[in-house]
This record gives structure tokens, C-alpha cells and sequence, in this order.
């Protein structure tokens, strides 16, 4: 497998929000702006790709039988430092993203991909897995924050567009679900076409 | 009162899933049927208030005495994985009916973020309950969290029993499966957006 | 095995450690630079360091910090660091400005955790500018719901009569420190 083809699976074929349906807590807790949902899916990659490169270097120092709560110290403790990395140089997005940080930990995105992937790859091939995979969570969670708040709050990227309050279900719980599942549908049709 | 007010608002009018966005995974995963639904929503009831009540203990006798609340996550989350196994390990010594019926769901519910969101939000956040914001006792605590549990629940068995129904009708193609799902998800939390003035 | 994972634990808690020491500082400059802007988005011009000024006022049992505005070694207002827990989640932080003849020269939320899109509407200029220039020794610090004039937030009533609770307690915290003189 060619080294730009790994990262361009996580983007489309192996898309962890559209077609894996991995992480759907973030996905549709933190996407309330176009914003949010960028720095959240940035957060993610970056604990990703940490998580993906030290699990591929130590996966065959770790007995077999203690591997999955070595991965989750491993985990939290990358998680734990972005935390402290964000309340010292991101602050406001640290309070809007709130408890989802936390709860990186429990992605099923990274504990998968270090099962499915890190254990059995060399760290160089890790680390672009991990860049595919937490680009095209990224890019999603920044489209649906993007659509969200188009429709819910009229503005793109905390620009407003118009006057008036938009349709705040959208920005609301029911609007993320709503809208990842049209989403959803239209990346489906896209890609069935493509095939 | 006061616990009747913090059971309402965390069953329905904060719902766990379908306001707060935690444990979608499982609530989109193991809803198929209602009967896998009830299952997995009795295993979370259980560890989720045993496990709060431990990491809430932990919490302020040991982390914060010792000043290193940063390793909160780090801990919580191992002393759930830990509790899961316990868990597992006494339900099958000492009842085996119950281990059949919750054992298949246990290990998946390490990875399910209620159980970690509601630990956290208990030692963190301040919760508004009769007027005044402030930080839960233990008491409020041990009800909070078996609360929000069983708000987990009521939306996990709703919404399997919606899409038992939604197995009969014919979706098309691009909509099958998750999509549609989620959309009824949507709905749902609407209807659930109605209890909002409650508390 | 024990062993192995012991070994994980220990460069974990190592690494930890190693950024939490290195992030302490700067955390902490942080919080203080957050009260500074908030500070100088509320007040009218200043010259001094009001940060380093501060002083406390004890209302209803709860210390209220009180930042002192000066220029030219005067004082020309005042902002306080007041807060309500009436908030439809959690504590809201607002930092409120006044200058010396008891107007509200601004108000600022510093922290908060209410819902976006709704109660977190009070971080927009449309809502927190209709208190600048209102002087609440006339001006009724009550949503209109309530028979006051100020303006709730559509759906939110709750975070709008919670932000006057807030402004209002700064208010009372202003009073005493000018009577105090």
C-alpha cells in the first residue's frame, strides 16, 4: 500500500464519522459551529497520531494479555496532555468543547485504529494512518458544524451572514442528529456513484 | 424534593443521549431489538452508579487532598475498566442467571462515554437544581448518576422499539441503516426538547 | 506482564508530571490575562494596573473582587468580578463595569456553561450592550417579563433574569465601596 493511499482511506473509504460510524459523541455533541467542530476533530488527531505512533513502537513489548489497558494508560495520558496543552493555549476552546476532551479517551475511532492498525504497522505508516483517519474526521466534524451553523445561527465561522436568529433547532441536540443523517445519506449516494 | 427534581431533570428534561450527546455509540449500536436494549440499559444503571460513586470518592479523598486533579481522567477511566472486570468476575461467581442476561454487555461498556461523561460531570460541573448552581454531595451524586443512567435507558428501549417498526417499512436504499437512525433520533430528541420547561 | 504495565503507568505518570509543571505557568497567566481583558473591556480608559489593585467586598456572605479603574492616580470607575448561580447551568462569572456616578459603563461574561445557541446568546453584543449607559439606581434590572427593562434573550429567560442577578449584585458590591469612601 502506497504511502498517500493510506492517508487517503481514512479520507473517503474508511471515513470514521460517514462510513465507519465511529465517535458519534463528539460528532454530534461539539459540532455546533463550524468552529467547534474543527477544533474538536483537530484534538482528536492529534491524540490519534501520538497514540498510533507509541502503540506501533511498544506493541511488541506489551504482553498480549495486558495490551488493551496499556493502550488506554497510553491513551489517556496523551489525552491528559492535551488537556493541560489546551487550558494553556487555547482556552476558550478548551470551555467550549468541555467534557468532550475527557472523553477522547472513549473514542472508539482511537482504540480501534490502535487495534485494527498501530499493532501491526511500523510507526511511520501509524502516523499517516493517523493523519488520514483524524483528517477525514476532521474535515466531516467541520462540515457538519459548517451546515449547522449556516442553518441554525445564519453565520459561517462565527461570521454573521444575516440578520435574524436562523433555525435554532439546528444548533440544538435534534439538529445534530437530523443533520449527520442527511449527511450521511448524501455522502452514500456520492461515493455509490463514484464505485 | 430535591432528588425528585434532580430524577426528572437528568431522566428527561437533560436526557443523557439525547440531549447531552453521550453513549450514541451503543444507542445507535445495540438498539435493534428492545429485549438486547433493556439489557444493555440494566448493565449501565449498575456500573454507572457504582462507578461514579468510586471515582467521586476518589475524587476527594485522594486527588484533590493530593492536588493532582489533572490526573482525573487517566484514573477515572482505569478504575472503570477495573470495576467493569470486577464486575464481570463476581456476576459470574455469584449469579450466573444475571451474568447471561448483562455478562454479553459488560465489556462493551469500558468504551461507552456515559459512564466516564457522567463521573466527570459529577466532580466538575455545577449543577442547577432548585435555583442554586453548585457542586453535587454524595447523596445528589449517587442519585444523579443512576438517574442519568435510567435516562440512558428510557431512550435506548423508546427508540429500539421505534426501530423494530422501522424494520418493516420499506427505506430507501441510501437511507438504510444508520442514516435513518439518526433522523429518527432527531425526532425523538425534539419530543424529548418538550420536557424542557419542567424543572 | 504486572511488570510491563507497571513500567507504562510509571512513564505516563512521568510525562504527566513533566507537562503539567511546564503548563502550570502558563495556565495561570492565562486566567489572569482573561480577568485583564475583561477588566479593560469594561471600564473606561485606565492607566494603572487595576489587577494589582484589587480589593474585596464582602455582600451576602460572598467576597466580590472589586477592580479599581484610575488615570492620572484618580479613580474614574470601577469593575466587579460578580457572578450568579441562577444560571440554567452552572455559576456565569460577568465582569461589570461602572464609572463614578454609579452608570454601567459595560458588562463582560468570563466563564459560563450555558446552552449554545441559547442562554449562551448573552455573549453577544446585542444583548449585553442594551446595559451600557443605564444607570441602575433608575433603570429597573429585571427582565421585562418581570416588569424591569431589559431585553431577554428569545427562549432563554431563565440565563437573562440570571445575568440581571449578576449585574445587580455587582451593582450592590458598587454601592458599598463607594459608600465605604
Amino acid at each position: 500500500m502506497s504511502k498517500l493511499r493510506i492517508i487517503t482511506n481514512g479520507i473517503i473509504k474508511d471515513n470514521p464519522t460517514f462510513v465507519l460510524v465511529l465517535g458519534m459523541c463528539p460528532t454530534i455533541g461539539t459540532t455546533t459551529s463550524a468552529i467547534n467542530g474543527m477544533g474538536m476533530g483537530l484534538a482528536t488527531t492529534f491524540v490519534l497520531i501520538l497514540s498510533n505512533v507509541f502503540i506501533s513502537m511498544f506493541a511488541k513489548m506489551i504482553p498480549d494479555k495486558v495490551r488493551i489497558p496499556a493502550y488506554i494508560v497510553i491513551i489517556a495520558s496523551f489525552v491528559t496532555v492535551l488537556q493541560l496543552l489546551m487550558q494553556a493555549y487555547v482556552p476558550d476552546l478548551y470551555a467550549a468543547l468541555g467534557l468532550f476532551i475527557p472523553l477522547i479517551v472513549v473514542n472508539c475511532i482511537i482504540l480501534g485504529r490502535a487495534e485494527a492498525f498501530a499493532n501491526k504497522n511500523t510507526p511511520l505508516d501509524s502516523a499517516l494512518d493517523g493523519i488520514g483517519i483524524g483528517l477525514g474526521f476532521t474535515l466531516a466534524l467541520t462540515f457538519i458544524g459548517l451546515v449547522r451553523e449556516l442553518l441554525g445561527s445564519l453565520s459561517l465561522f462565527g461570521m454573521k451572514l444575516g440578520e435574524g436568529d436562523g433555525m435554532l433547532a439546528f444548533v440544538l441536540a435534534p439538529g445534530g442528529f437530523l443533520v449527520l443523517g442527511y449527511l450521511m445519506v448524501i455522502f452514500r449516494k456520492l461515493i455509490s456513484k463514484k464505485a | 424534593m430535591e432528588y425528585l427534581i434532580i430524577i426528572i431533570s437528568a431522566v428527561f428534561v437533560n436526557n443523557i443521549v439525547l440531549s447531552q450527546f453521550l453513549g450514541i455509540c451503543p444507542f445507535l449500536g445495540v438498539s435493534n431489538k428492545v429485549s438486547t436494549a433493556t439489557g444493555m440499559s440494566a448493565a449501565v444503571v449498575f456500573v454507572i452508579t457504582l462507578s461514579t460513586l468510586v471515582t467521586y470518592l476518589l475524587h476527594y479523598y485522594v486527588l484533590v487532598p493530593l492536588g493532582i486533579e489533572f490526573m482525573m481522567t487517566i484514573v477515572f477511566i482505569l478504575v472503570i475498566a477495573a470495576l467493569v472486570q470486577m464486575v464481570e468476575i463476581i456476576l459470574k461467581k455469584i449469579s450466573p442467571s444475571l451474568y447471561q442476561a448483562l455478562g454479553i454487555f459488560l465489556p462493551l461498556i469500558t468504551t461507552n462515554c456515559t459512564v466516564l461523561g457522567v463521573a466527570i460531570n459529577v466532580v466538575t460541573k455545577e449543577f442547577t437544581f432548585g435555583g442554586e448552581a453548585h457542586l453535587l454531595n454524595l447523596g445528589e451524586t449517587v442519585v444523579y448518576a443512576a438517574s442519568s443512567a435510567l435516562g440512558f435507558g428510557v431512550a435506548m428501549v423508546l427508540f429500539a422499539g421505534i426501530r423494530e417498526q422501522l424494520d418493516l417499512v420499506s427505506v430507501p436504499k441510501a437511507f438504510k441503516g444508520t442514516p435513518i437512525a439518526l433522523i429518527t433520533a432527531g425526532i425523538l430528541a425534539m419530543a424529548f426538547m418538550g420536557f424542557s420547561g419542567l424543572v | 506482564m504486572a511488570v510491563c504495565l507497571f513500567l507504562v503507568c510509571l512513564a505516563c505518570s512521568a510525562l504527566l508530571g513533566g507537562v503539567y509543571v511546564l503548563t502550570l505557568d502558563k495556565i495561570n497567566q492565562e486566567v489572569v490575562k482573561k480577568t485583564n481583558n475583561a477588566i479593560a473591556l469594561v471600564t473606561p480608559e485606565f492607566d494603572n494596573e487595576p489587577s494589582a489593585e484589587s480589593l474585596s467586598v464582602e455582600l451576602d456572605g460572598d467576597e466580590i473582587t472589586v477592580y479599581p479603574a484610575k488615570k492620572g492616580g484618580e479613580t474614574v470607575g470601577y469593575a466587579i468580578e460578580s457572578f450568579t448561580s441562577k444560571g440554567f447551568s452552572g455559576t456565569i462569572n460577568i465582569m461589570v463595569g461602572f464609572d463614578m456616578d454609579g452608570n454601567i459603563t459595560g458588562t463582560s461574561v468570563i466563564s459560563h456553561a450555558e446552552t449554545p445557541g441559547l442562554g449562551a446568546k448573552m455573549t453577544e453584543p446585542s444583548f449585553y450592550s442594551q446595559f451600557v449607559g443605564k444607570n441602575p439606581a433608575s433603570f429597573r434590572l429585571a427582565v421585562t417579563k418581570d416588569g424591569g427593562e431589559v431585553d431577554a434573550i428569545t427562549a432563554s429567560t431563565i440565563t437573562s433574569r440570571a445575568y440581571c442577578d449578576a449585574v445587580d449584585r455587582a451593582w450592590r458590591a458598587f454601592q458599598k465601596v463607594v459608600n465605604s469612601k
